[in-house]
């Protein structure tokens, strides 16, 4: 078994995170190029932000609409969006 | 996608009842209930059956009761508290409602406060520090955490992100309980996701199989250009071999 370690453990944590159980079956243990892309953890700061996701305490009275246009403006980001209060 | 959610509610019963008949009263709505979306809603107000896992009693004072439920998305829990007083005899209605759980998307995640978001992209800003946003924020993957996984190799993920269809070559490993008609989280080697979509084949099909269309791509994440586009260039060369 010799996918990316790093890579293959994050994905792992994830599993675990959502409670997952599932095993992998593997069908190629190619290896990845560190040329290109990023672990998740290791994006430069303004890429991190870009793929990033807070989960967001919303306090009562503003929208969730609202508070995703703060959040944009505080970090300057063109795009994002919200799926509920407890969301994406 | 049908995931839970799941809230804690304070309901405000408009008559003292016996703790033990509300008890028994609450459990009655765990299953599939009928609910009719209420008057200030977002959805088309049809009479719709949704189901409620668990209900479990916190704390009761007085006529303030408040409790923990897990339901279907779309259950409106204001109304569920209306229909409780109903039974009840007494009438109640809902005073506060919090959500602690979208699917797997829970309170136990380090949850943040705009002021929190607001002091740490000061720090970074102003002082170049960024280890505290890098705690405010966890990378967009923790959403996708639920959905079985196809990683794939750095050859096809270009591809991917341009909204090209799966095949099974471009795969490297996958969960190993996908069936036909999941969803899907495509990944890279790295770790990074790259697209959602349906899987066209089971797990032991793709397994299996060395041809052939895996995953139907629903929705990119990644931005193009970001891996090398190998596909492009292998296109390239049987055009001119022709």
């Amino acid at each position: 078994m010799s996918l990316d370690r790093k890579g293959f453990d994050f994905i792992r944590k994830l599993d675990e995170l959502a409670g997952r159980k599932s095993e992998y079956l593997i069908k190629s243990e190619e290896p990845t190029d560190p040329k290109y892309g990023f672990y998740p953890f290791e994006r430069p700061i303004d890429v991190y932000i870009q793929y990033g996701f807070i989960p967001l305490d919303k306090p009562p009275g503003p929208t969730s609409h609202e508070v995703v246009a703060w959040v944009k403006k505080i970090l300057n980001v063109k795009k994002a969006g919200h799926g509920g209060t407890l969301e994406p | 996608m049908h995931s839970y959610k799941e809230y804690v509610a304070l309901m405000e019963l408009h008559a003292e009842v016996d703790v033990e008949k509300l008890r028994q009263v609450m459990q009655m709505f765990v299953g599939k209930i009928f609910q009719r979306p209420p008057l200030r809603s977002s959805v088309k107000r049809s009479l719709r059956v949704k189901e409620i896992y668990e209900i479990e009693l916190l704390e009761i004072v007085g006529r303030h009761v408040l409790f923990r439920v897990r339901c279907e998305s779309g259950t409106y829990i204001r109304k569920l508290c209306h229909d409780i007083g109903l039974i009840l005899g007494v009438e109640a209605h809902m005073r506060e409602l919090r959500r602690t759980a979208v699917a797997h998307i829970r309170e136990s995640l380090p949850i943040v406060t705009l002021h929190e978001v607001s002091e740490a992209t000061y720090l970074w800003k102003n002082y170049g520090d960024d280890t505290l946003l890098r705690r405010v924020i966890l990378p967009g993957e923790y959403i996708v955490a639920n959905l079985p996984k196809v990683i794939i190799k750095d050859s096809a993920v270009d591809a991917v992100a341009h909204g090209a269809q799966l095949a099974i070559p471009g795969i490297a490993a996958l969960s190993n309980d996908i069936k036909k008609g999941d969803r899907v989280a495509i990944f890279t080697l790295k770790g990074e996701l790259v697209a959602v979509g349906k899987s066209e084949m089971s797990a032991e099909e793709i397994a299996k199989n060395v041809k052939g269309i895996a995953v139907r791509i629903e929705r990119v994440v990644m931005d193009r250009g970001i891996y090398p586009p190998l596909w492009k260039k292998a296109e390239k060369e049987s055009q001119s071999g022709q």
